[in-house]
């Protein structure tokens, strides 16, 4: 069955911002998809609001729409595309969700929309669990038992028939949203009014606890012929009651017999035809009982998933790819296995090595939150290593995380001696689990007594500790008695260089000598879907201590590009974008382009982003040993965030050849004195800043520059630990609390400027020339970190000689730093004063937004800027257009005749009793984007796309700090002629009354109740504008902004938000419809290019 | 760690060597080195009679994570010559084990060698094909293990069924593995009255009997060199061909037998059975450069186009361009379009290269059991 022609264009739904349980890993399908049908020929038509995403650059699908995916907008998409068919299964539940609603408001039967790979019937009968259950029973499968319930009695009535502990699941959550394990009658009902809540339904199901049975997950395809396959098994070291995206998971299968694994792939294939999923992947999820071997069926996603992209990942079979051309009409045995070329894709992969997962959580970033695992997923990434076993695997895996881990073992569990309060911990679902019980085994515990403890299959638990045998008689023979056969073994066994050190005493350079001189270093490996088999040309390689290496290097002049590591909250998405442009762009050089990484989630570890990519932890010794193999012509460490950075100085100091901006100018711009006098130099202001290294100093800093402060640790990203201090005893306090973050660098202070508004810059240098890619206007309060707060591009409340201030300054500080590629600044406008607030010589997190606004991909002008071109010859040759145009960027950007937006996403929803007010720490997950032909309709598009409707009638609060009082006053009486009622604070209600606005006054909060913190949570308000004077802990403010945000309720904080969402809402009043317009629409308006 | 384990080495007629540690007996073994790349199953895999004088490499990295049990076995004991593994697993968990793998291996006299670069190995015997080895505990040198490798007989040539085969006739009444329940033993009075089929023995898989009893056959398994007079005085409804170890050109005696049966009575062939079936037929067999041994390889039924992932054990091979006038090719290998099945329709005879009884692996194709059983009715019925 060939490909269909009696299609012509499909229409693609993305998955939106990064959000927990729903990340980057919908990039990567998404993109190989649309990469996939255009291939075959379709018209691709796309949305997705999220724009830092491979899959929206403009020459990847025909029409990209970075529009809200909510049905309004998608309908509209389709009404002006006509696409003939809809995609709905590599979005995400985002996707599904939409889907279903376009079905049932009849738009895909009213615009003859076809769905491919899933129709509406196969979704909601995987979805609703009641029909779910129907057809498990069917495939002569079990569910656990359980019942659904919609109102308390119904829910009490169940309990009482299944006993517990059970589970409660919301009905069409993401990520497990709401879930919960009650444990007795106690804690019942406030976990299912919260159930409740959680679903858009209220609806919630109880279920019986499987807690303790293994976790089986089977990603499986299918096509229209019948044909299916079973991708590859993963199973969780965690047993049932965790988040498998929270549980450390292992590929392939390892605990259980065939007959056990046959009945599993047998009841999924089974399963997959009954629901009806015509084409494409799925997973099916069982619960295996360790004593009995019963089999429960749990779930099953009818769409590709974050596990599909992890077995993907650990198999090399590329399910998504495979899954969109399955939809377009062929079979499995009609395509190619995509790493062999030889063979067909209907097979199973069959793999010789193992791969281990491992979840990275951000607690840290959420004071206050529960850190109790349980059935709702936590963690924001991921990371995934390959190992020839799964001693070796795990501890590449557990060094991928980047939590200053070195191994399973000797984390901060191993201060820990006492074995019954270490039992208890890990006797809990917690994050650090696989590492108490590692220390468990170190302390004695039996892989017997570590099963009945925490459900490890003793398995498991018996490997673990031959990692803690091991590392016993490293330390008992130390350096000198170490033999090579030891060393071979513990290297065999995973064990990093700077484990050993730390177990031997002695520097990890001595360590690394030593091995180096005994001859033992890694072989490199390929992943090859076939256990060697057949032969493949594809390198995709991951490290061992093996005898032989299977792929060699080639002769070519090469670039290593270093990753970013698994996701968390300040280095995600937007770095992996710029790596992947990176890799784009230096292959369309003519170079070599190696990748490395450990982020099974993204599109640089898809093994067609790069020549070759390397699977590995990005930590010194794997760097330093994939150098020593490939000998590169030059190594990028800008474009992954935090994590190559940290590497830089430490590579060059070996020799590593990094391109552009050396270490050396990057130490310059992070060390405070030096980057004084460089800004005294050039002439440009800073808010007058310190360094303190103890309590005393900082207090003396204060004393001397006074309060407000911004206080944080050098060397930070996503304002790790950054808090803005107002008196002595917050001063003490975090200075106290910040030691133990980053013990041997100072804390640097800076005056904070209050009421300033704040502008990210993004540039270009070679050397010569210096472009301004983007000046981003922030529409947060000043203070809130750049990657939380909402931005808007071009600036618009900027006037155009600060904007040639911007530029002069910009070009200046990127000459004098020495940048080569990329630099972002962020300038703070106070007083009408430019002031520096920090440059960064390195990609960032709002270059993606910036270059699908000008239409000029910067990550790639910036990387070739790097391999040697200048700006001028990129110019000339015109690949990535008119590039010195940018030059003149205030020139340029007023030839930009739209306003796109930027608005962050928060996980608040999983952190229940975290404060929810932002500041200068980053918390946002992930990203939107709306553009408009005005500030306005950006604005509107982008509060859709995060998820906030606003308003068109009700009640505003308004309360605006002294200087936007007079703004205040037109924006009051629109909303007035708007029909909104008006509550403000005193202030603000008598300057504006006096003016005419009709406006009623309520208490702040300590003028006593009823205030309007009441007022808010009595559901009296539908808006909240709040310009705070500040933003002191103590104002009422805060509480103002912390209830408005834990009710979802619209919220600006800036005048400038503010005008803009009025705006809009005028504009909906008077019945305008927000016209979709595909993002190569928007950029042939430029004539920038001409 | 060092002194604690036994050394090992490997050896291989062209002079390779891998050093390793010593899992199950000590000593030394001989065979064909060959590789299977099967996920799961090592117990099912060990104890297929197919794997006589062969030395088994796994691709999987870790076996013995499950231990063995009574179930899970495809003949009375283990029938590898030797197994080679990357990282051997001495303790083991699985409410179903009875004991180690490592302590099975010992019982059953089996030696082996693991730690050694497996995947080197597998990449080597692809490359160069499938070829002798030794496996020795023994503080021999290197060369003299060689020597040894390059004095074992080829495989060419070389008749295995015969010394793998039942000594004596036997009827089967166990059925397929279920959960929670394991094997049930069929009574007579529920066999009685059902088709006979006759299973020639060249090394038969438990789970092909079983599911032929399932089918609804009485089962009778005979030694490989019964005569055909012998077997036509049992008055057999159906005629099955066993799986089975060597080269299938040799087994001289099993080809005349079945060249005479044919249409007489419904045949269905299975592996070593698929290769005599072609080879009395008139299609001659080749020996592949290293096999195909794994639960992962895709066959297209040619008759419908349904894709099954199947699972293989075969070091030979049906000639496929020398198809015999009215036998159709009803199987093809999608990886290196090999004959996978065949049949002679209006003799009722029709056989696959691969495992349709898995055991381990995917059942896909157990659909052929459910076929043969249709045909011996339909021949049944006919008459």
């Amino acid at each position: 069955m060939p490909r269909r022609t009696d299609i012509k264009s499909i229409l693609l739904i993305g998955s939106g911002p990064i959000v927990i349980g729903q990340a980057c890993e919908f990039d990567y399908s998404g993109t190989q998809a649309v990469k996939a049908l255009k291939e075959e020929g379709y018209r691709v038509i796309l949305v997705n609001s999220n724009p830092a995403t491979i899959m929206t650059d403009q020459n990847l699908a025909d029409r990209t729409y970075i529009e809200p995916i909510t049905c309004e907008f998608v309908t509209r998409v389709i009404e002006k595309e006509r696409p003939d068919a809809l995609l709905p299964t590599i979005g995400g539940q985002t996707g599904l969700n939409v889907t279903l609603e376009l079905a049932e408001a009849g738009v895909l039967e009213k615009y003859s929309v076809e769905l491919i790979g899933a129709s509406v019937e196969a979704i909601k009968a995987a979805e609703d669990r009641e029909k779910f259950k129907e057809v498990v029973a069917k495939c002569g499968l079990e569910s656990a038992r359980s019942r659904i319930a919609s109102t308390m009695p119904q829910a009490r009535a169940t309990a009482a028939y299944l006993g517990f502990p059970l589970i409660i699941r919301p009905s069409r959550t993401l990520g497990g949203t709401g879930s919960a394990i009650v444990y007795g009658a106690a804690e019942f009902e406030d976990k299912v009014r919260w159930g409740f809540e959680c679903s858009p339904i209220h609806e919630v199901l109880l279920e019986e606890s499987l807690i303790g049975w293994k976790e089986i997950e089977l990603e499986i395809m299918r096509d229209r012929r019948n044909n299916a396959v079973v991708v590859c098994g993963i199973e969780n070291i965690d047993p049932m009651g965790l988040h498998t995206g929270d549980s450390v998971t292992v590929a392939p299968v390892q605990t259980l017999t065939d007959k056990e694994y046959q009945r599993l792939r047998d009841g999924a294939l089974t399963l997959m035809g009954a629901i009806g999923v015509d084409t494409g992947g799925s997973n099916v999820q069982f619960a295996v009982d360790p004593k009995t071997g019963r089999q429960i069926v749990i779930e099953m996603n009818p769409r590709v998933s974050r596990s599909s992209a992890l077995a993907s990942k650990a198999t090399g079979f590329p399910i998504a790819k495979i899954a969109a051309k399955l939809a377009a009409g062929y079979s499995l045995d009609e395509l190619p296995n995509d790493i062999t070329k030889k063979t067909p894709a209907s097979f199973e992969p069959s793999i010789d090595y193992v791969v281990v997962k491992i979840p990275r959580f951000t607690f840290e970033k959420f004071e206050g939150a529960d850190r109790t695992l349980g059935t709702q997923m936590k963690s924001v990434g991921e990371a995934m290593a390959i190992g020839r076993t799964f001693c070796e695997a795990l501890q590449k895996a557990c060094r991928s995380l980047e939590t200053d881990r070195d191994g399973l073992l000797g984390g901060p569990e191993s201060r820990e001696t006492n074995i019954a309060a270490l039992k208890e911990k890990a006797a809990a679902l917690n994050p650090s689990r696989i590492f108490q019980i590692a220390r468990l085994l170190e302390l004695g515990s039996s892989p017997e007594e570590i099963y009945s403890l925490a459900g490890y299959d003793p398995w498991f638990a018996g490997e673990m500790r031959r990692i803690v045998e091991m590392e016993a008689e490293i330390r008992a023979a130390g350096l000198d008695a170490l033999d090579d056969f030891a060393l071979l073994t513990a290297k065999r066994l995973g064990c990093s260089d700077r484990r050993l050190a730390r177990l031997l005493e002695v520097d990890e350079a001595l360590v690394r000598s030593r091995r180096h001189a005994a001859g033992i270093r890694p072989a490199f490996k390929t992943v090859d879907t076939c256990a060697a088999e057949f032969s493949s040309d594809t390198p995709y390689m991951y490290s061992t201590y093996e005898r032989d290496s299977d792929a060699e290097p080639t002769a070519r002049k090469k670039i290593i590009i270093l990753g970013g590591g698994p996701n968390r909250i300040g280095q995600g998405l937007e770095f992996d974008y710029c790596c992947v442009h990176a890799a784009f762009a230096l292959r369309e050089a003519g170079f070599e382009t190696i990748m490395v990484n450990c982020n099974p989630e993204t599109v640089s570890t898809d093994y067609d982003t790069s020549d070759r990519l390397y699977f590995e932890p990005l930590t010194l010794e794997d760097v330093l040993e994939i150098v020593h193999r490939e000998n590169p012509w030059g190594v990028i460490v800008q474009y992954g965030g935090q994590t190559p950075l940290r590497l830089a100085e430490a590579l060059q100091e070996q020799g590593v050849p990094i391109i552009g901006t050396s270490p050396a100018a990057i130490d310059l711009t992070e060390d405070r004195r030096k980057f004084s006098d460089l800004l005294d130099r050039v002439g440009l202001r800073q808010s007058e800043s310190g360094t303190a290294a103890t309590g005393e100093e900082a207090a003396a800093v204060a004393e001397r520059i006074g309060f407000p402060l911004l206080v944080r640790p050098s060397f930070v990203l996503g304002g790790r630990a950054m808090a803005i201090i107002h008196n002595h005893q917050e001063l003490n306090k975090y200075i106290q609390e910040s030691v133990s973050v980053s013990f041997d660098r100072p804390v640097l202070l800076d005056r904070f400027l209050d009421n300033a508004t704040e502008v990210d810059v993004d540039a270009v240098c070679d050397g010569t020339d210096v472009v301004v890619a983007g000046v981003v206007e922030h529409i947060e309060l000043a203070g809130v970190h750049s990657g939380d707060s909402a931005f808007m591009l071009p600036a618009q409340s900027l006037g155009l000689g600060i904007i040639a201030e911007i530029e002069r300054a910009t070009r200046a500080l990127a000459l004098a730093c020495n940048v080569e590629g990329l630099m972002n600044v962020q300038f703070a406008i106070c007083n009408r004063e430019l002031y520096v607030l920090e440059v960064n010589p390195r990609a960032s997190r709002s270059v993606p937004f910036v270059s699908k606004v000008t239409g000029v991909p910067w990550a790639k002008v910036a990387a070739r800027v790097m391999a040697g071109e200048t700006l001028r010859e990129l110019d000339t040759l015109g690949t990535y257009g008119k590039v010195l145009a940018f030059a003149q960027y205030s020139a340029a950007a007023a030839r930009i005749p739209y306003v796109a937006v930027k608005e962050s996403v928060f996980p608040f929803a999983k952190f229940r009793g975290v404060d929810t007010v932002l500041g200068p720490e980053m918390r946002s997950t992930g990203e939107v984007m709306g553009v408009g032909d005005t500030a306005a309709g950006g604005f509107y598009r982008a509060q859709v796309a995060a998820g906030t409707s606003l308003p068109l009638g009700g009640t505003a609060f308004l309360s605006v700090r002294d200087a936007d009082k007079d703004g205040a006053v037109l924006l009051a009486k629109k909303l007035n002629k708007l029909g909104f009622k008006l509550v403000g604070t005193r202030g603000t209600a008598a300057y504006l009354s006096k003016r005419g606005v009709e406006i009623e006054e309520i208490n702040k909060v300590r003028d006593g109740s009823p205030h309007i913190v009441d007022r808010l949570l009595s559901g009296g308000i539908d808006m909240v504008i709040n310009t705070p004077e500040g933003t002191g802990p103590l104002l009422d403010s805060r509480s103002i902004r912390s209830t408005a945000t834990e009710l979802a309720l619209p919220l600006f904080t800036t005048l400038a938000a503010a005008v803009s969402a009025v705006e809009a809402i005028e504009q909906l009043k008077r019945g305008k419809k927000f016209e979709v317009r595909p993002i190569q629409e928007y950029l042939s308006l430029i004539a920038i290019s001409n | 760690m060092k002194g604690k384990k036994k050394k090992a080495v490997l050896a291989l007629a062209d002079g390779s060597i891998f050093q390793g540690e010593a899992i199950g007996a000590d000593g030394e073994t001989g065979g064909e080195v060959v590789f299977n790349t099967s996920m799961s199953g090592y117990q099912e895999i060990l104890t297929d009679p197919s794997y006589a004088f062969q030395i088994l490499t796994f691709t999987c990295p870790h076996i013995g994570n499950v231990g063995v049990n009574d179930e899970d076995v495809e003949s009375a004991r283990v029938q590898v010559a030797g197994l080679i593994v990357r990282q051997f697993s001495g303790h083991y968990a699985n409410f179903r084990a009875r004991s180690s793998l490592g302590d099975y291996l010992r019982q059953n006299n089996i030696v082996g060698i693991s730690g050694i670069d497996t995947r080197a190995l597998v990449l080597h015997l692809r490359n160069y094909g499938a070829q002798m080895g030794v496996i020795s505990t023994a503080d021999c040198s290197a060369g003299e293990l060689v020597d040894k490798a390059r004095a074992l007989p080829s495989m060419e040539g070389l008749d295995l069924a015969k010394d793998v085969s039942t000594d004596r006739a036997y009827d089967w009444r166990q059925g397929v593995w279920r959960p929670h329940e394991g094997y049930r033993t069929f009574p007579d009075e529920e066999l009685n009255g059902r088709p006979l089929c006759v299973a020639f023995d060249y090394g038969v898989k438990y789970n092909i009997l079983r599911l032929l009893v399932e089918h609804g056959f009485r089962v009778r398994v005979v030694p490989a060199q019964t005569s055909v007079d012998d077997v036509l005085r049992m008055s057999p409804d159906a005629l099955f061909l066993s799986n089975g170890p060597g080269d299938p050109a040799a087994v001289k005696y099993g080809v005349e037998a079945v060249r005479k049966l044919i249409g007489k009575i419904p045949i269905f062939g299975i592996c070593l059975g698929h290769q005599i079936l072609g080879l009395a037929l008139g299609a001659p067999t080749y020996k592949l450069k290293f096999g195909h041994r794994g639960g992962n390889h895709p066959v297209r039924n040619e008759l419908t186009g349904f894709v099954e992932i199947t699972v293989q054990n075969h070091g030979f091979a049906t000639v496929a361009s020398k198809m015999p006038q009215g036998v159709e090719l009803t199987h093809l290998n999608l990886n290196d379009q090999t004959v996978e099945g065949l049949r002679l329709k209006e003799a009722g005879a029709f056989s696959v290269q691969y495992h349709p009884e898995s055991s381990p692996g995917p059942s896909d194709a157990r659909y052929l059991f459910r076929e043969f059983r249709e045909l011996v009715e339909s021949w049944r019925t006919g008459r």
